[in-house]
């Protein structure tokens, strides 16, 4: 969708351009006001007070980890000396964080993937998985599952997960005694989150609950961008329902789904609230402990400022390859060539 | 714009005096269809249900049988979250400071929005990229200096130096969003108002900001709803100071895992979803329109 807005802006510049003549810079050179109390206190309030505030409370503290990094820095005493790389290498030999690295890159690639095949399933559904006859629309009473859907999404992060740490409760949670009832008696004290086998799935579980609704609403909206007469269309030709799928929806709403895949990536590098509420200790055998409660643990628990801004970059720097990864993919599978209406 | 036209153009085309009939496989598709989003919606409802409903029984009602209904409907828990846990005070904390940040956050990223989107100036480019990649940064990253900058200034553990904080990280997302409503605006609207001898600030405060004002809302309500469930923040530079309800609801629930009192803890979890929810339910026509906003412009 925002390529094709992008296609139509592009081509009504290019003739306002090729209308107005090469007479036009002068004109506007003469039209120049000197400056005035209005016009500088309007740029000094508009563009100097936000700015302001966001470099020093974003982007400074984003530039001051970096230099931490490279210090023993332990926050409280005023020694800070200069060590070079010797903290990335201590993160790298240690077997702690390189498995609360290992959790996140497994996160990275599971969370996405789950999310955004239910949502698309579900937004498929509710868009256009009505009858296959007349016109194009979505089953009957789809807007009340997207409104229900969505509710995770509204809940704060924290509430969600200690809501889920009692439903995975061994003795009094809901998720056993459903299981119970219905006559599978081994669950009748099992430790969802105790145990190492499961722990993890139990926490993706978690997450992927939270962001369904949200992902479905961002790809119902760009679903209902693609005129409706390419479904006839594709319908007229013979194509079933997963054969539109395949080859109508996804391929134009490619846009939505990278920046989907982008944005869940990124909350699995961090996922430090849900983590942090299901399991805070980092789960049995670590087995869900993840870089960013690492961090938060050597910083403000340890005092080590030093080794915990080495830890931030090296999340920062995983991000970064992340989203260069996934623009790189969507890149050679040909994403920006074939979205043309 | 044309194809959105032409599309309603065709519909309204297509009229058809026979209600088409339902194939065989449509039905079986449908029914399909319809087990699976139920099946969902269970999915999400269940869990809230259940946390409300556990919500009214004591803690020994809770381990004796998950599905049973409460022996009576008793408010004591939530009188214990509220005043004894200070669920009540930790959301009136949230309240003002939220409240207070989306306030700010909202004229100022619309004014510096309007500054990058309609001025061509030495640099604008790279301000708005800088704002840019303060969308892409693991806010993980920031945490430790964050810290020492509120240290220093003296605003670490307050209410007011927690607000700055969001201002500061909900400014990206908010000026990114509301950058292409404002480049989408007609310039004839604007060199119309200097001819009527309007200054740069009238300009904006009575005409644009007025014109931008769907998504201004939108914009609203996204950042309103990740302001409220800011977690990371509050507990990296508000430890020790008053605090908001998503770190108080953490501090209580690490309680929790000694003394047992799981009906306060759900009464307080309720507490804390249930305004929520109430707004969504209230807003969400505008705030479904505002996602197809968002990401078709």
């Amino acid at each position: 969708m925002t390529s094709v807005k992008a296609k139509t802006l592009r081509i009504d510049g290019g003739a306002s351009a090729a209308v107005v003549p090469d007479t036009a810079p002068p004109v506007y050179k003469r039209r120049r006001k000197p400056l005035t109390f209005d016009k500088v206190s309007f740029f000094v309030v508009f563009l100097g007070l936000p700015l302001a505030i966001y470099l020093l409370f974003v982007i400074w503290p984003f530039i001051q980890a970096f230099g931490y990094s490279l210090t023993d820095w332990s926050g409280f005493s005023p020694d800070q000396n200069f060590i070079g790389l010797e903290n990335y290498r201590k993160l790298f030999t240690d077997d702690i964080f390189m498995k609360a690295m290992g959790n996140n890159i497994l996160l990275v690639i599971c969370l996405p993937i789950i999310t955004i095949i239910l949502s698309l399933v579900l937004a498929t559904l509710v868009t256009v998985g009505g009858s296959s006859k007349g016109q194009i629309k979505g089953l009957r009473n789809s807007s009340f599952y997207r409104v229900v859907s969505f509710f995770p999404y509204t809940i704060p992060a924290i509430a969600i997960g200690i809501m889920w740490g009692q439903i995975y409760d061994p003795s009094g949670g809901l998720l056993n005694g459903i299981l119970t009832s219905l006559g599978m008696d081994q669950f009748k004290s099992y430790a969802w989150l105790g145990d190492k086998n499961t722990a993890m799935i139990a926490t993706m579980f978690v997450i992927v609950w939270g962001f369904i609704g949200f992902y479905m609403v961002l790809f119902v909206a760009g679903i209902k961008g693609i005129p409706a007469e390419l479904f006839e269309a594709a319908r007229i030709d013979g194509a079933g329902r997963f054969r539109t799928a395949v080859s109508i929806t996804i391929p134009l709403i490619r846009d939505n789904i990278q920046t989907a895949y982008i944005y869940m990536g990124i909350l699995a590098l961090d996922a430090f609230v849900y983590m942090a509420a299901l399991n805070s200790g980092g789960g049995p055998d670590n087995s869900t402990l993840v870089m960013s409660q690492q961090l938060f643990f050597t910083a403000f628990t340890k005092g080590q400022f030093g080794l915990a801004s080495a830890m931030g970059v090296v999340l920062a720097v995983a991000t970064l390859i992340f989203s260069g990864l996934v623009f790189l993919v969507n890149r050679l599978t040909g994403g920006d060539k074939d979205v043309s209406l | 714009m044309t194809t959105k036209i032409a599309s309603q153009e065709m519909k309204s085309l297509h009229f058809n005096p026979r209600k088409p009939a339902t194939t065989p496989g449509d039905k079986v598709v449908g029914a399909v269809s319809h087990t699976a989003l139920t099946i969902w919606s269970l999915i999400v409802i269940l869990p809230l249900l259940w946390t409300f409903m556990s919500s009214f029984k004591t803690s020994s009602e809770i381990f004796a049988s998950p599905f049973a209904l409460p022996s009576q409907w008793r408010f004591d828990n939530y009188v214990k979250a509220w005043t004894e846990a200070g669920i009540g005070s930790y959301f009136l904390n949230s309240v003002i400071v939220v409240g207070s940040a989306l306030v700010i956050v909202m004229v100022l990223g619309a004014m510096c929005a309007y500054v990058l989107a309609r001025y061509v100036f030495f640099g604008s480019k790279a301000i708005y990229y800088l704002m840019l990649a303060g969308l892409t940064f693991p806010i993980f990253l920031a945490m430790v200096p964050l810290f020492f900058v509120m240290k220093r200034i003296g605003l670490l553990n307050t209410l007011p130096g927690l607000t700055l904080v969001y201002v500061g990280f909900a400014l990206p997302f908010t000026v990114f969003f509301l950058f292409s409503f404002f480049k989408s605006l007609p310039h004839e609207i604007t060199e119309a108002a200097a001819l009527d001898g309007a200054g740069e600030w009238r300009t904006f405060f009575q005409v644009m900001l007025p014109m931008a004002k769907p998504g201004l809302a939108s914009v609203a309500i996204f950042n309103f709803l990740g302001l409220w469930n800011q977690f990371l923040i509050p507990v990296a530079i508000n430890a020790a100071g008053p605090r908001v309800l998503s770190q108080g609801l953490a501090a209580f629930a690490g309680q929790m895992g000694y003394a047992v009192d799981f009906g306060a803890l759900f009464a307080a979890v309720t507490v804390t979803v249930v305004p929520v929810l109430i707004v969504y339910v209230i807003f969400q026509r505008q705030l479904q329109g505002s996602v197809s906003q968002g990401t078709s412009k």
